[in-house]
């Protein structure tokens, strides 16, 4: 394989990560849901801490995002 | 992008042009770009926006209930999370979430149909690591202010065992120096992303319509309705990335204020 299309491979493969943290969000805002219908009461006092977990876990996406774009256009 | 050679093109949205050359300091080239016109536009609006609502009538009308509806969402989002002290943040924090929103949105509207092509200039690591910077720096400007030297307590939290304390302050420093990235790369690659998809969608749209009918009615309609769907997560996301800046911002001044 030449490096070109290690490259687009690699880009391909980060990918993966983008999958991940579509995974992550889901979760974050799943169990939020989860525990705002156990205890509708307190959920919108939690609202800040639901975006700060989403913030995080999207962050992580968007560096594999990151990464294939560093590949494609940088490396 | 062009339809006839068939290639797409998603990245040359974000290229910046210049408008007018400028001058030269220093051997820079100091340039009025599509980036700086767009920022203008953003302020000018903006402006509009706040002094249509700043009327300060007894029973607000409806601008002003928008105009007090965001200010009343910063304020409490700074009492919330840094007490009374955040009150005098109210100001840098509402700009700072404002512009983002504005520039997010601005960038998002299908003005390119009349022939003016917006330029998001918050999907540039150059403005949007600025910003964070100007964030980073308060909270550093506060935390030794306040607290001088004993500001470094901030990589000890309360009840670290002993054994510990060699790699706590590490690992806290370290996650302390990447907030500035972290923030500025977010709002940057969640812009550049959305409208690259965008882009892409829409080369689909073109491309699949100019290849011939079954392929524009197969691949052009489904593309063009993920298009409409897109366009609505990507303004719920314009927004969502103002509020996460802004909010964290917050937390970052609550730590320079009140240490752990």
């Amino acid at each position: 394989m030449d490096a070109e299309a290690a490259k687009l491979v690699g880009a391909g493969l980060a990918a993966i990560g983008a999958g991940m943290a579509a995974i992550g969000v889901g979760n974050v805002f799943g169990s939020f849901l989860e525990g705002a219908l156990r205890n509708p009461g307190a959920a919108d006092g939690q609202q800040g801490r639901l975006f700060i977990g989403f913030a995080a876990a999207e962050l992580l996406g968007l560096l594999a995002f990151v990464v294939a774009m560093i590949l494609i256009f940088v490396a | 992008m062009s339809a006839s050679s068939g290639k797409i093109d998603p990245m040359h949205q974000f290229e910046v042009q210049t408008i007018w050359d400028g001058f030269t300091i220093g051997g820079q080239q100091i340039a009025f770009t599509n980036s700086a016109a767009w920022m203008c536009v953003t302020v000018v609006v903006l402006w509009a926006f706040m002094l249509g609502g700043l009327k300060r009538q007894v029973i607000p009308g409806r601008w002003q209930m928008m105009v007090e509806g965001f200010t009343g969402f910063i304020d409490s989002m700074l009492m919330q999370n840094i007490g009374k002290e955040g009150k005098k943040y109210v100001p840098y924090v509402f700009s700072l979430f404002m512009f983002i929103l504005f520039a997010n949105i601005l960038g998002l509207l299908p003005l390119g149909v009349v022939g003016v092509h917006p330029f998001t200039f918050t999907s540039h690591f150059t403005i949007t690591g600025v910003l964070a910077i100007m964030s980073f720096s308060i909270v550093l400007i506060v935390g030794f202010w306040k607290h001088g030297l004993h500001f470094f307590s901030l990589f000890v939290p309360h009840g670290t065992p002993v054994w510990l304390l060699p790699v706590i302050p590490l690992i806290e420093f370290v996650s302390f120096m990447v907030r500035p990235f972290s923030l500025g790369l977010r709002l940057f690659v969640a812009m550049i992303a959305g409208h690259i998809l965008l882009k892409v969608l829409a080369g689909f749209v073109i491309n699949s319509a100019n290849n011939g009918l079954v392929t524009g009615l197969g691949v052009g309609i489904p593309s063009f309705a993920l298009m409409v769907g897109v366009s609505a997560l990507e303004l719920l996301v314009a927004a969502i990335q103002a509020y996460v800046f802004a909010l964290l911002t917050s937390l970052y001044i609550n730590d320079a204020e009140h240490l752990h």
